[in-house]
């Protein structure tokens, strides 16, 4: 398994053990946590709509990537959809390689491609009881702001 | 020709639902976003919205061919 979404919380225990592997020297791991802030706004909780059909294919085609990219042995991510609670795993990338370098520019590599390129929006519930979509990071470089995108 | 438009996330609520059958002369993608944006004045053009043919990432000037199925994604934000 190279990418998948999932429904139920993230096992990260049984994810690092995928990708284990006795010629790897190093594992690198990132974790996408939910917190409980963004841009001023206290969050209660996140809300992830996958178009899966998508986000798949195009998930397996950015692992394929950073293997043919950078030396390393394995990688995995896995992304959540549906309701999460604060602090819960919305993603988990783990790529194991022979030294560290690769390992970490592969997580990298990964992790930012997933922000933008799979079919995933969030949606997050704020204290407040208001809800709103988020836009990504290539919003913000476009100097759209997330309120902005919502009224405009 | 028909086409098949699906809205996700934020376009889904703009739009008002999540697909509908579209019956025009034909155009690029980018042309018929334009075209349910006149019929949902509350759908919007975004500079980083993305368009998919049949289940394939695609470009905004991409000419569809009847039958087609057109998914409309607003900004993603995975992670």
């Amino acid at each position: 398994m190279k990418f998948a979404v999932s429904d139920r919380p993230i096992d990260a225990a049984a994810i690092r053990k995928a990708v284990a592997d006795a010629h790897c020297g190093a594992l690198v791991v990132f974790e996408g946590w939910i917190r409980n802030h963004n841009e001023g706004q206290e969050v209660e909780r996140l809300e992830y709509e996958v178009y899966r059909p998508l986000a798949e294919k195009e998930g397996i085609k950015i692992i394929d990537e950073a293997i043919a990219r950078f030396a390393i042995s394995h990688a995995v991510c896995i992304h959540r959809e549906g309701v999460l609670e604060l602090e819960d795993i919305a993603v988990i990338v783990c790529v194991s390689a022979a030294h560290r370098g690769p390992a970490f520019d592969a997580c990298r590599y990964i992790i930012d491609h997933a922000k933008t390129r799979l079919p995933i929006w969030k949606k997050e519930h704020y204290v407040t009881g208001v809800s709103e979509w988020v836009n990504c990071e290539q919003c913000a470089e476009a100097g759209h702001t997330h309120g902005g995108h919502v009224n405009e | 020709m028909k086409v098949r438009v699906r809205y996700f996330a934020l376009f889904r609520e703009q739009a008002g639902c999540d697909s509908e059958s579209v019956d025009w002369p034909g155009g690029t993608a980018a042309e018929l976003f334009k075209k349910m944006a006149e019929q949902h004045p509350s759908l919007k053009s975004q500079a980083a919205a993305l368009v998919a043919i049949n289940d394939e990432m695609s470009g905004w000037d991409a000419a569809l061919n009847d039958g087609d199925e057109v998914l409309f994604f607003p900004p993603v934000a995975g992670g």
